[in-house]
């Protein structure tokens, strides 16, 4: 059964489904993380002390993700541009670039994870680091999300393109809503276990 | 795609990028602030407003949230309304705990 309003707007929301759909999931989402911070903030404030963030882990490493996340952002929003002015190349270009930076991302990770698995600190170490490894591998974790699925939507994905374009650039539209919102929580997340 | 609409994304492509100037000079802003070693209490509240311009910046600009239909913000409203709640259980709970050691 074919899918309705994937490419026309549906009367009564004003939205295609896949859009509303992706808004509910992010809503979701929303409250997956929020559980996270809750529990940040009971630890932090039940604990007797607790670390500061630049004490314990890499701020400049962290820095470096947040600038690669966020230009990760902009190259996806101009992917979707560049299907509204019709330039498939550059398209491809741009969501080529996001899908790398994605990957940038997740080397730092390994590197930063690595680092503290080799002097024996794992999640187990400490509150501070339970929470940590927790909160920085959900977010990885929809980082790797997010390459599966821009991942096939510059691969095999696109070719819906050539028989469906305005379908292909909704595709990319609601892809982009997901990333800006994995991008919007590292903006939390970086000052929140890193800076205080 | 009309020349119109082309038009209307060039236009977008220029914010986009004011957007991307602004998350950078506020990241830059946030990592020197974090040098300044404030006090806790102090540092909590100028990083989490910095987070919260830079997170408002996405939302608007890259996720069109500055100029989307009815009902998704009827849905992120409903969100947000528990979102808040969730963050004030475990500080209403802890409340004197916090008073003391802030």
């Amino acid at each position: 059964m074919e899918i309705p309003y994937t490419a026309d707007i549906r009367p009564d929301t004003g939205l295609t489904n896949g859009k509303l759909g992706v808004w509910l999931f992010l809503a979701s989402e929303v409250m997956l993380f929020a559980a996270l911070f809750s529990s940040y903030i009971l630890l932090r404030v039940g604990s007797t002390e607790w670390p500061h963030g630049f004490q314990e882990l890499n701020v400049p490493m962290a820095a470096f993700n947040t600038v690669v996340l966020i230009t990760s952002s902009v190259t996806m929003v101009m992917a979707w541009a560049s299907l509204k002015m019709n330039n498939f190349s550059k398209f491809r270009m741009h969501l080529g670039i996001t899908i790398l930076l994605a990957l940038v991302f997740l080397v730092v990770k390994y590197f930063e994870y690595e680092h503290h698995l080799a002097v024996g600190e794992g999640p187990w170490h400490s509150t501070f680091l339970a929470i940590y490894f927790t909160m920085t591998g959900l977010h990885g974790l929809h980082i790797l999300g997010g390459i599966v699925v821009n991942g096939y939507l510059w691969g095999p994905g696109a070719k819906m393109w050539q028989t469906q374009p305005v379908r292909f650039t909704n595709r990319i539209e609601i892809a982009g809503l997901y990333w800006h919102f994995v991008d919007l929580v590292w903006i939390f997340l970086f000052p929140m276990l890193y800076l205080l | 795609m009309d020349a119109h609409a082309s038009d209307d994304i060039s236009k977008h492509v220029k914010t986009y990028f004011m957007v991307f100037g602004a998350l950078m000079a506020l990241t830059i802003i946030t990592v020197g602030v974090s040098y300044l070693h404030l006090p806790v209490h102090q540092a909590i509240i100028v990083a989490l407003f910095i987070a919260t311009i830079k997170g408002s910046l996405v939302a608007l600009f890259f996720m069109h949230l500055n100029h989307e239909r009815k009902m998704i913000y009827w849905v992120l409203m409903l969100t947000a309304v528990f979102f808040v709640v969730l963050m004030l259980v475990p500080i209403a709970t802890n409340l004197n705990k916090i008073v003391q050691r802030y």
